[in-house]
């Protein structure tokens, strides 16, 4: 229980698209019940604030930070920090935050080539002296200006601060607020305990667990000819991988209510591995090499036949980490002469 | 693994019913090995989860072989006919994680094929001292974020 009858909550945002502001929208009419027991202190998108009110504040003076967002530049990294002193309990809301996100795929690149290509090779650029954006520069009557320093590599929110709870999903859905309203409540009231630190607040199992289209226990999946969502009209009824449409529901948490499976997607993986494996990627290529049905002439197959059936998965990097590159095993593309 | 950049670190996963039984049959003809490799045995080449591999590479590992029964005499009948898919495909992530295709190998050893068994191994450990350390290896020394 808090110290205080009525707590207070800093949203702040790092390489994020805002997306996860507008998902604290979506507590929709629970909202006011929200701030019945807590006061949003400061959130740039939603009130007028500066980022020094959030300096001058005294260290753990806010009850609740949520940080959504990766940690791509200097800023990010400065904020992060700057929000771990302020708040007494941090939160990493959204995939970004918790998994480096959609910014994080930035890792299959570096500064040096993103630079290039923007600044240089983009069809719209013009720039014969090849000016890159410098983190100081000072003009002739000694005004200094800064940028935030772009950093190689994009990292999550844990990699840089100390983060007490994951909140995952891109963004995070009404059915997950609720669980955090809830809990929320219920903790200012007296009446729960906060979970142990570290919790990631979702379910354990996998979106295969609660998918209303999993096949049942011992129904044996085999494809043949892998599909994607871009070139097939799905059955709106059916496993998407008993279509042979890949869907990461193998591999990712469950806990977000499945609402892309409602709408006829499959699932991109937003909501990150469970705690029991240490990688999504690998835990989806495991998954998917698996239902590859074996054929009756298999002992005719050599193992180029077998890379041949393989690679119609394309970019598997991509598909298997789109939300979680930053915290996969391997962390980034490297290069190996 | 993290141990210094002169020695290479190689992993050599064998299964239990044939690539070990080989491995082993390679090491009582005394059949000359580099000594580079280190070997983990499992029951199944299928139980190698692709995870393991990714793991290694993060943790220092140069290269990474899998060994296993050739198709159709698997122990377990049909594991290696999963492991053949599984692999397949990590490796092309391992190359889309801009690895070279050498440092990751998949190979079938049956029980009595001690020979191939000194022979895959050799030619392995020497494709890996060719390529030298691993770029994960050098990029645990780069300065992290905060």
């Amino acid at each position: 229980m808090p110290d205080k009858k009525k707590i207070s909550i800093a949203l702040k945002r790092g390489a994020s698209c805002v997306g996860c502001d507008i998902a604290v929208v979506n507590f929709s009419e629970k909202l006011f019940e929200l701030l019945e027991v807590a006061d949003i202190v400061f959130s740039p998108t939603l009130l007028d604030v500066k980022y020094d009110d959030l300096r001058k504040m005294p260290d753990k003076s806010i009850t609740i930070g949520l940080y959504h967002g990766a940690v791509r530049n200097s800023d990010n990294e400065e904020f992060a920090k700057i929000m771990r002193e302020k708040c007494q309990v941090l939160i990493a809301y959204g995939a970004c935050a918790h998994l480096g996100g959609i910014p994080g795929l930035a890792n299959v690149s570096n500064r040096a080539k993103i630079f290039e290509t923007v600044y240089k090779k983009t069809f719209s650029t013009d720039n014969p002296e090849g000016v890159y954006p410098q983190t100081e520069w000072t003009d002739e009557k000694g005004h200094k200006l800064t940028l935030p320093e772009f950093y190689d590599e994009v990292y999550a929110l844990d990699d840089v601060v100390d983060v007490d709870y994951y909140v995952p999903a891109c963004p995070p859905t009404h059915v997950m607020n609720m669980q955090i309203l809830n809990l929320i409540k219920g903790w200012v009231e007296g009446k729960l305990e906060l979970p142990p630190k570290g919790t990631v607040i979702a379910e354990e199992k996998t979106l295969c667990d609660e998918c209303p289209r999993n096949p049942g226990k011992g129904k044996k999946i085999k494809i043949d000819k892998l599909k994607f969502i871009t070139e097939v009209e799905p059955d709106p009824e059916k496993c998407f991988l008993e279509q042979g449409i890949l869907c990461l529901g193998p591999a990712t948490r469950a806990g977000c209510g499945a609402p892309c499976i409602e709408a006829n997607m499959p699932c991109r993986g937003c909501m990150g591995p469970t705690s029991k494996v240490m990688d999504q990627g690998g835990s989806m290529l495991s998954a998917l090499a698996s239902i590859f049905g074996v054929s009756e002439n298999e002992l005719e197959l050599s193992e180029e036949d077998i890379e041949k059936f393989v690679s119609q998965m394309k970019d598997p990097l991509g598909c298997f980490y789109r939300f979680s590159l930053p915290k996969s095993l391997l962390r980034r593309v490297v290069q190996d002469e | 693994m993290k141990d210094n950049n002169d020695k290479l670190n190689i992993l050599v996963f064998t299964c239990n019913w044939c690539a070990y039984a080989g491995a082993d049959l390679a090491g009582v003809s005394r059949l000359q090995m580099p000594t580079e490799f280190r070997q983990i045995r499992t029951m199944c080449s299928a139980r190698v989860d692709p995870e393991f591999i990714l793991y290694a590479f993060k943790n220092g590992a140069d290269g990474v072989m899998v060994a296993g029964c050739h198709p159709g005499d698997c122990h377990y009948i049909g594991g290696n006919y999963r492991t053949r898919r599984r692999m397949a495909l990590l490796k092309l992530l391992l190359q889309q994680f801009g690895l070279n295709p050498k440092r990751f190998r998949l190979e079938w050893v049956s029980a009595g094929e001690g020979q191939k068994f000194a022979q895959v191994i050799n030619e392995f450990v020497n494709e890996i001292k060719e390529l030298g350390p691993s770029p994960y290896r050098k990029k645990q020394e780069v300065k992290h974020a905060g």
